[in-house]
């Protein structure tokens, strides 16, 4: 099967944070957004909301960092954390650019985004679809549709 | 554990905070939210007691599915003895104060006396802290947030403030949270200013756990469907509450000229829904909502170019538009962003502020008066004389103490134009072609209000085997009939007690859309969140004790029959305007009396309104036994 990946929409995202809330349900068993591997920046008062997720990159720094190669990666190309091995040194959080692994406030574990086993609940719980989890090849005419909106959209206003 | 958040006990004069547990009892009788805010409020506050008083009570509950991934429960009750009717004053807020309150470990505060000078709580993992706050007193409620935000150096710090019209007391003043989460009615801001507390802080790390996850992640998924699936959130998504002036506009049930007319006619097109989506930047939601129905606006052009802001909602289209008789998208904006800066509801001041221009048209005010010419459309003069009484400056300082007040000072048969029940303003609905909307407003315990208990989809003509099936009794499918409205309005009472108890969004109730999750999808989502067991039969007697327990609080302090009517003009003046079936209508003073009695008869309280002895038996609802704590 093609492999999958995240999408991000921040247009499309109205700051509910359904999916912090979920995201903890599933992975701690319990509601608590300040656990959850997706973090919204919201700021209502400033106009920002803003998810942000680890996106499972190709040559993750996490793994090349790890001291104890806790970091593996499965079938859906989640880069995943072994617990039987890491020790929390949180090398991987201090290097990761995107801000994919945090620390657990709760029980000072280092987390981050293992796609749910290939169904992401943060994604189930998005109705206006502001995080996809689609096709590699989709996600690409996707990003080549959407430049070419802002293309048409320039032409129309003739700003080109 | 959800069942394991606490309430806290404070006292500002003393500077105290107690907390305790919330026995598993109390939530059997009352569940949470709305409930366990008016069981504290009915035991402790007595009807000697004044809504400025000290010793008041302002009480701040998270329903008990407050912080749910799922029907919009980001929802906080805010409760007090209200300062316009002497009696109940209770408003119900979006956004994400509640949940992070819950987060913080707590689910009711109970706060007493009044601190010496400016102060804030800070509620954070499970302790509060009473902070100064003479540095934020003066801020508006934008600047508030953003101070605390700051100083405790956690973006995640969830505030619900005053604005300057609850520092300066304002009768029907808000607290709010976020851009433009309001606990609106009930002047529950003036009481949190007479206490002078200017913000209450949360932010917090306790898990909330909940009975069972993987059910309740099932089900929260079949339950947002549900929602999204209906015609009413797919055009709310879209729209926004704006839709509903549509219809009312040109149906003709929308206050115009302060209820001089029922509709502005073409007149008010300007202002119709579509129109506001070019002002559009993105939909944004309270916490847990899947819905998102407001708007995140921006003008791009003109007096206000340059202004971002969210909603406004339906009730500004009145406020600031066909109530005084402007219709101008850009001025019902720009007027929205300032009551949530100010945090003033809008619904009471666009009432009072219509009031004062027909009292200026009909001669009863002058130019003298006021300072400066109240002509009808005039945008400057509505503006003004808002910011006056936010600020209590001349006239505004008698409009800000509510209309009681106001309208024996200006005698000359005022009260008549003031559309208001209890002393409570209406929102800018017209109901006197709706008797089931006239029973509601006129029945609300804190005064003329909608999410008290409107039976909306009464509008719709629904088949009566399809009603009997939701309600349980057989009610007529015509909006303009009196009889059975007395028991559709009871329902509501009761379902809109168990949705604000339970912390859940009304546009994800049965309000406006008879698809959406109602009792039977609440029994299972009670068991999966908490583990207890509530039979529909059990929810709607624990609707039926809160309600009567805010009916009791209602008359221990002077109210009674002589206050369930709606304003007097809807008797005495015709529709002039609207569709062949609105226009000429008005209310009947025999059938709305007998709707009534139907009515009363319903709820178990006697022919003057008093709930009988059998009833408060039946509802095991003794009298009140104070039981705040020592501290």
């Amino acid at each position: 099967m093609e492999r999958r990946t995240l999408i991000i929409n921040p247009e499309k995202c109205t700051g509910c944070r359904d999916c912090e809330m979920v995201c903890s349900l599933y992975h701690e068993r319990t509601i608590n957004p300040s656990r959850s591997r997706i973090v919204v920046i919201r700021d209502p008062l400033n106009g920002i909301e803003l998810p942000t997720i680890c996106m499972q990159c190709e040559e993750p720094i996490c793994m090349m960092v790890c001291p104890v190669n806790a970091i593996y990666e499965d079938e859906n190309g989640a880069k995943i954390i072994d617990y039987e091995r890491c020790m929390g040194c949180r090398t991987c959080v201090i290097s990761c650019p995107l801000g994919g692994a945090l620390i657990d406030p709760v029980s000072g574990k280092t987390i981050k985004c293992d796609l749910c086993d290939g169904e992401p609940r943060c994604v189930k719980f998005c109705f206006t679809k502001a995080i996809e989890y689609v096709p590699i090849s989709v996600a690409n005419q996707r990003i080549k549709r959407a430049t070419i909106d802002r293309y048409l959209t320039a032409m129309k206003e003739r700003k080109i | 554990m959800v069942l394991n958040r606490k309430v806290a006990f404070i006292d500002l004069s003393k500077e105290k905070v107690v907390i305790r547990e919330i026995p598993r009892e109390l939530r059997k009788i009352h569940l949470g939210g709305r409930g366990l805010n008016w069981y504290y409020i009915y035991n402790n506050v007595s009807p000697e007691t004044k809504p400025f008083d000290p010793e008041n009570l302002f009480v701040v509950g998270a329903g008990f599915l407050t912080g749910l991934p799922m029907l919009g429960t980001g929802r906080t009750q805010i409760s007090t003895k209200g300062p316009m009717t002497n009696g109940v004053g209770d408003a119900n807020m979006g956004g994400a104060f509640g949940p992070e309150m819950r987060y913080a470990g707590f689910d009711h505060l109970v706060i007493r006396g009044r601190a010496k000078e400016p102060v804030y709580l800070f509620v954070n993992d499970g302790e509060i802290e009473i902070r100064k706050a003479n540095h934020l007193w003066g801020l508006n409620t934008h600047e508030t947030q953003r101070t605390i935000k700051e100083e405790i150096g956690d973006e995640r710090v969830e505030s619900m403030v005053i604005g300057r019209a609850g520092e300066n007391k304002v009768y029907f003043a808000n607290v709010m949270n976020g851009n433009k989460n309001a606990g609106g009615r009930g002047g529950t801001g003036a009481v949190m200013g007479s206490k002078n507390l200017k913000a209450i802080a949360c932010r917090g790390l306790i898990d909330l756990e909940v009975h069972d996850p993987d059910k309740l992640m099932e089900y929260a998924i079949q339950m947002n469907e549900q929602v999204l699936s209906t015609k009413w959130a797919k055009t709310l998504s879209r729209l926004g509450t704006p839709l509903l002036y549509d219809v009312s506009y040109t149906t003709g049930f929308i206050g115009t000229k302060n209820w001089q007319y029922n509709t502005p006619g073409s007149e008010g097109e300007p202002l119709e829904a579509e129109n506001l989506q070019r002002y559009m930047v993105k939909h944004v939601a309270c916490m847990g909502c899947s819905v998102h129905c407001r708007h995140r606006v921006k003008i791009e052009k003109g007096e206000y170019a340059g202004l971002i802001a969210e909603g406004p909602e339906y009730t500004m289209m009145g406020s600031f538009g066909t109530l005084v008789g402007c219709y101008d998208w850009d001025f019902v904006i720009k007027g929205n962003d300032e009551c949530n800066k100010w945090g003033i509801d809008n619904l009471s001041l666009g009432a009072v502020i219509s009031w004062a221009f027909e009292l200026y048209q009909r001669e009863i005010l002058s130019e003298k008066d006021v300072g400066f010419k109240l002509e009808w459309g005039d945008k400057d003069a509505v503006l003004e004389l808002a910011r006056m009484i936010v600020e209590r400056e001349g006239i505004g300082d008698v409009l800000a103490d509510g209309f009681l007040k106001a309208s024996k000072k200006f005698g000359e048969g005022s009260e008549y134009y003031a559309i208001h029940v209890k002393g409570h303003p209406d929102l800018h609905t017209d109901e006197r072609g709706i008797p089931s909307f006239a029973l509601g407003i006129a029945t609300s315990t804190r005064g003329a209000d909608h999410l008290r208990s409107r039976p909306a989809i009464d509008l719709f003509q629904l088949p009566q085997d399809f009603l009997e099936r939701l309600i349980g009794y057989r009610i007529k499918n015509d909006f303009t009939a009196y009889e059975t409205k007395g028991i559709l309005v009871w329902w509501f009472e009761l379902y809109f007690n168990i949705v604000d108890s339970l912390g859940i969004c009304k546009f994800q109730s049965t309000f406006n859309c008879p698809h959406c999750p109602q009792y039977d999808e609440y029994v299972p989502l009670l068991e999966y969140a908490t583990g207890m067991k509530f039979t529909k039969e059990e929810l709607m007697t624990i609707g039926e004790r809160n309600y009567t327990m805010e009916r009791l609080f209602n008359i221990l302090n002077g109210m009674g029959k002589k206050d369930d009517y709606p304003p007097k003009r809807f008797f005495e003046e015709p529709n002039p305007r609207g569709l062949p079936f609105m226009k000429g209508r008005k209310l009947d003073k025999e059938r709305y009396e007998e709707m009534l009695m139907e009515y009363y008869k319903q709820h178990g309280w006697d022919e003057n309104g008093v709930p009988t002895d059998e009833t408060l038996r039946k509802l095991q609802i003794g009298d009140p036994e104070p039981n705040f704590p020592e501290v």
